[in-house]
């Protein structure tokens, strides 16, 4: 358990360039361990060592949407990109949303970010029904349109 | 955004090839295919040689071959090749480039023309190929249609 969550902070610090350990912790005592919470951290291990995670959730009645999963983490060590390391943990997430009974699945990804679109796209995913909007806070001078 | 003539020319022209590496087809193939000019695809299917995309086959059945990779090239690839930019048709130009208006409209404008991008660069050719494998192996509008009319339709008891 201590040794899984190190390799996951590991690993998610060289595929995102940031260490966000407090913020694994949470989602440890969140994830993992936690009976029929329809909350999912899979791992990828090769020959012993954590290659590849994806983190999701089951998410309900957010603005409206129906009970719908969520890919909102994925991380895949560079060796082995290309290897469908990543399609093989998100299919395994998708199976778990099916046995939670939802019936689409949903991501966010960085309109920059070609590489997780592209990989996302190649997994059947298409634009979905929402558009997410943002307000720069530091830009405003607490005016309200 | 318009899209021209020339772009979906050359999508057609690049999937078509994209199916299968090893087949090699004519210009004339493609163009009746697609119900579309002979004359203004050969003229795409140049400048996608010199693109690299696709490959010149000469002699007895000659025609052309996909010489790039299906999971690399993106639609966005092809589409570059034959769109100077891909602005929404906002017009703001000279003085109103300094309005508030203008520069708002101007916003919204790079705002489609972000997502625009970002769709197209995200879809590769394999991608699409098999959105199109799944769209050809669903039934059409009217075979549901006719479908439906030769089922019994026994009300429910």
């Amino acid at each position: 358990m201590a040794g899984d969550y190190q390799r996951i902070v590991d690993l998610d610090t060289e595929t995102s360039g940031v260490s966000k350990p407090d913020y694994w912790q949470d989602i440890f005592n969140q994830y993992v361990g936690v009976e029929d919470n329809q909350r999912y951290l899979l791992v990828a291990d090769l020959a012993g060592e954590t290659v590849g995670f994806a983190l999701g959730e089951v998410r309900a009645w957010e603005f409206g949407s129906p009970p719908c999963g969520w890919v909102f983490g994925l991380g895949v060590t560079a060796d082995v990109r290309e290897h469908r390391v990543g399609s093989v943990l998100v299919q395994a997430m998708f199976s778990h949303f099916r046995s939670d009974g939802v019936a689409s699945v949903r991501t966010n990804v960085s309109r920059r970010d070609t590489l997780n679109l592209s990989f996302f796209r190649s997994l059947g995913m298409t634009a979905g029904p929402y558009v997410q909007l943002e307000f720069s806070l530091d830009d405003d001078d607490g005016a309200v349109l | 955004m318009k899209i021209q003539k020339s772009t979906t020319f050359a999508l057609f022209a690049v999937l078509e090839l994209a199916r299968d590496p090893e087949v090699q087809l004519a210009t004339g193939e493609i163009a009746e295919a697609y119900d579309i000019s002979v004359h203004h695809l050969a003229k795409v299917m140049r400048q996608l040689v010199r693109a690299g995309l696709i490959q010149s086959v000469r002699g007895a059945g000659g025609g052309y071959k996909f010489s790039a990779n299906p999971n690399r090239i993106t639609l966005y690839d092809v589409v570059a090749l034959f769109e100077d930019n891909l602005a929404s048709d906002f017009e703001v130009s000279g003085a109103s480039v300094g309005t508030g208006i203008g520069r708002a409209l101007q916003m919204v404008g790079d705002e489609i023309e972000d997502l625009t991008r970002a769709t197209l660069q995200s879809i590769t050719l394999t991608t699409l190929l098999r959105h199109a494998a799944r769209a050809e192996a669903a039934p059409t509008p009217v075979e549901i249609r006719e479908a439906v009319l030769e089922s019994d339709l026994e009300p429910l008891t």
